[in-house]
């Protein structure tokens, strides 16, 4: 059958075995065998696309079989999505990420940081001079699991007891896994929610860190400031950081969502929603990171000399790679 | 989205027109798209999630599987568990972590950007805009699934649990939960909070076959005796009686070829052509007519004159 009546029949029947060729090749990589393609099917994937889109073309301006445009159609979105599908596997991505993707992503919210860093100072201002005017405060702010012997009007001793001496504590581990969990979970709601405007992550890093306020109060009463930032510091300067971040990301899009500037609400929603889902994979590193030294290292250092001096090294470690890493290269795509 | 070369919109191409989108590729032609229906998206869902829970259900059977195997006795108190069970519960709470986050991200940055329940109902996330789908925006739209779907269902549960649920809190999460849940029926797109977040929408897959040519008998004939064409030969008043959505119905019968159906399309042209209908040649009959009013459309089509359909005017 090789002539036909038609023109759009002989177009067709022209350029059928190339729209075959590339309909296996793509059926093939669908199902996730591109393993097995030869280099020759790989190399024509790209031109038999583009021949595809101009067969449509002209078959839409000059053929009336609605079923072979119909094929057409179909093939030319399959393959599209082949030609311009996701092109990096996990490993790879992964790999540009830590090279200075992070970094990059984090200076680019830069006033989101500074003004997620306000709020959560004034979180915790409001939460001590809160308590502190009346101690009744700190019962509405601490949720009630958080608080046992960490009261007002607490002794020193039971107080220490909260900060030194839990090495003997079984689970440390397990632990570790838990709170990671937990605080991930806070980390993504602070991002998450400020898909409404950014004010809900606003109020909840301000809920989140008036209860810090609160609970330095209680430990400032009887002297204990400096151990208990110790005590904190060295989880709190990398998981504080992380919730900093993940705030910051939230605000970021919220506040994209709320001026869009000359761009469309969706277009500007989608562009900051990128920027932090990087910075949001970083703060769930940050996080991992955070809970094993909750977990362990929190456990086992027993002096808040030491406690400041891994607290410090970590907070100076993220800050180098944030400011300092990835610097030179510019993203050619930003 | 102006879209001059895409199909035409007298052809009804999906269930819900609606849903029926132009996409434009980086090549400047446009495709034509159809949004996932909000059924098939809450149906994948329904898969993913019973997927999800079935995995954890598996290693949770693995990890008891090999306590008993190692003899250790489960004491109910895990915080102060020590040894191979604690290993255990630590693998345990990251296994299901990574289950609840690491699933659609794996399968939706995959060749066929889809997890495996959005595969059963065919269909996949794509870049609205077109372009490249990138990782960042796979990630986007999963961290913010965290608050729609996951979070509240734990919020929710864990309050019921505990007994600190006040009717308030509960009806506030309820409300959350509905609202993310339901905010996929008040766009056009059908897109949830996270597709809005990563510029991405979920798309029916297509698999269309390339059928035959539509009147072969007319090419063989006309090929090699004419026999066909000296048998039927219609004027140009018999061939203006039709336009472009006949000839697609035309086509239609014909592909299926369904002899009651030929049977009944041949008398209606008869009639309308003022023929008289004979009998056991309607195939042929209707695949030269066909072929003759295809070739006169695409004629008029070379000069920018198309016809829609028998109510049309002629040009």
């Amino acid at each position: 059958m090789s002539a036909a009546v038609l023109r759009s029949d002989r177009f067709r029947l022209e350029r059928e075995a190339d729209w075959m060729r590339l309909e296996d090749i793509v059926t093939k990589m669908e199902k996730g065998k591109s393993r097995r393609l030869s280099d020759d099917d790989v190399l024509a994937l790209p031109t038999l696309y583009r021949t595809l889109l101009s067969s449509l073309s002209i078959a839409r301006e000059n053929s009336l079989d609605a079923g072979l445009i119909d094929y057409l159609e179909g093939l030319a979105l399959r393959s599209y999505f082949l030609v311009y599908g996701t092109q990096t596997s996990l490993g790879r991505w992964l790999g540009s990420f830590f090279s200075g993707g992070w970094s990059r992503a984090v200076r680019a919210i830069q006033l989101d940081v500074w003004i997620a860093l306000f709020v959560m100072i004034a979180g915790v201002g409001v939460g001590y001079i809160l308590v502190a005017g009346d101690s009744d405060w700190f019962y509405a702010l601490v949720p009630g699991s958080y608080a046992d012997v960490r009261v007002p009007g607490a002794t020193e001793e039971a107080l220490r007891g909260t900060l030194f001496g839990a090495q003997d504590k079984g689970g440390l581990g397990m632990f570790a896994a838990f709170l990671f969990s937990n605080n991930a979970q806070v980390a993504i709601l602070a991002f998450a929610l400020g898909f409404a405007f950014a004010i809900p992550s606003i109020l909840l890093l301000i809920h989140n860190m008036a209860l810090l306020g609160a609970m330095l109060w209680v430990f400032a009463q009887r002297g204990l400031t400096v151990d208990f930032i110790g005590w904190l510091s060295i989880h709190g300067t990398t998981e504080l950081f992380a919730i900093l971040l993940a705030g910051a990301a939230g605000i970021h899009v919220g506040r994209s969502i709320a001026f869009p500037g000359k761009r469309s609400h969706l277009k500007a929603a989608s562009d900051a929603g990128k920027r932090a889902a990087l910075v949001m994979t970083g703060v769930i590193v940050m996080l991992i990171c955070a809970g094993l030294l909750e977990g362990f290292a929190r456990q086992l250092i027993d002096n808040t000399a030491g406690r400041f001096a891994v607290g410090g090294a970590m907070l100076l470690l993220w800050l180098l790679y944030f400011i300092g890493f990835g610097r030179e290269r510019r993203s050619p795509e930003a | 989205m102006s879209g001059s070369t895409a199909a035409e919109p007298w052809i009804r191409r999906s269930a819900n027109p609606k849903l029926d989108r132009v996409m434009v590729t980086p090549e400047g032609v446009s495709l034509n798209v159809t949004v996932a229906a909000a059924g098939a998206r809450a149906g994948a869902l329904a898969l993913d999630i019973i997927i999800i829970l079935g995995l954890i259900f598996l290693v949770t059977i693995a990890g008891l599987m090999l306590l008993w195997g190692l003899g250790v006795a489960v004491d109910g108190n895990l915080e102060n568990a020590s040894g191979p069970l604690q290993l255990l519960a630590v693998l345990w709470i990251i296994s299901v972590f990574l289950f609840r986050n690491a699933y659609f991200l794996y399968f939706e940055l995959g060749d066929r950007a889809a997890t495996w329940g959005k595969r059963a109902v065919g269909i996949r996330v794509a870049a609205r805009d077109g372009g490249r789908l990138t990782a960042e925006a796979v990630i986007a739209r999963n961290i913010v699934r965290d608050v729609e779907l996951f979070l509240p269902l734990v919020f929710l549960t864990s309050g019921e649990a505990s007994g600190s649920m006040t009717d308030l809190t509960a009806w506030a999460g309820f409300l959350w939960v509905l609202m993310f849940l339901l905010f996929p029926l008040f766009n056009r797109d059908r897109l949830r909070g996270g597709d809005v977040i990563a510029g991405t929408w979920v798309i029916e897959n297509v698999k269309k076959n390339l059928g035959d040519i539509v009147a072969p008998s007319a090419a063989n004939l006309s090929d090699d005796g004419t026999a066909m064409v000296t048998r039927y030969q219609f004027s140009d008043d018999d061939l203006s009686v039709y336009g472009e959505y006949e000839l697609q119905t035309l086509e239609n019968v014909l592909r299926s070829d369904q002899n009651e159906a030929l049977q009944k399309v041949a008398e209606s042209i008869c009639q309308k052509i003022g023929w008289e209908p004979g009998s056991g040649d309607e195939r042929v009959f209707l695949e030269a007519y066909y072929t003759a009013l295809r070739a006169r459309l695409e004629r008029s089509m070379k000069f920018g004159k198309r016809r829609k359909d028998k109510f049309s005017p002629h040009e």
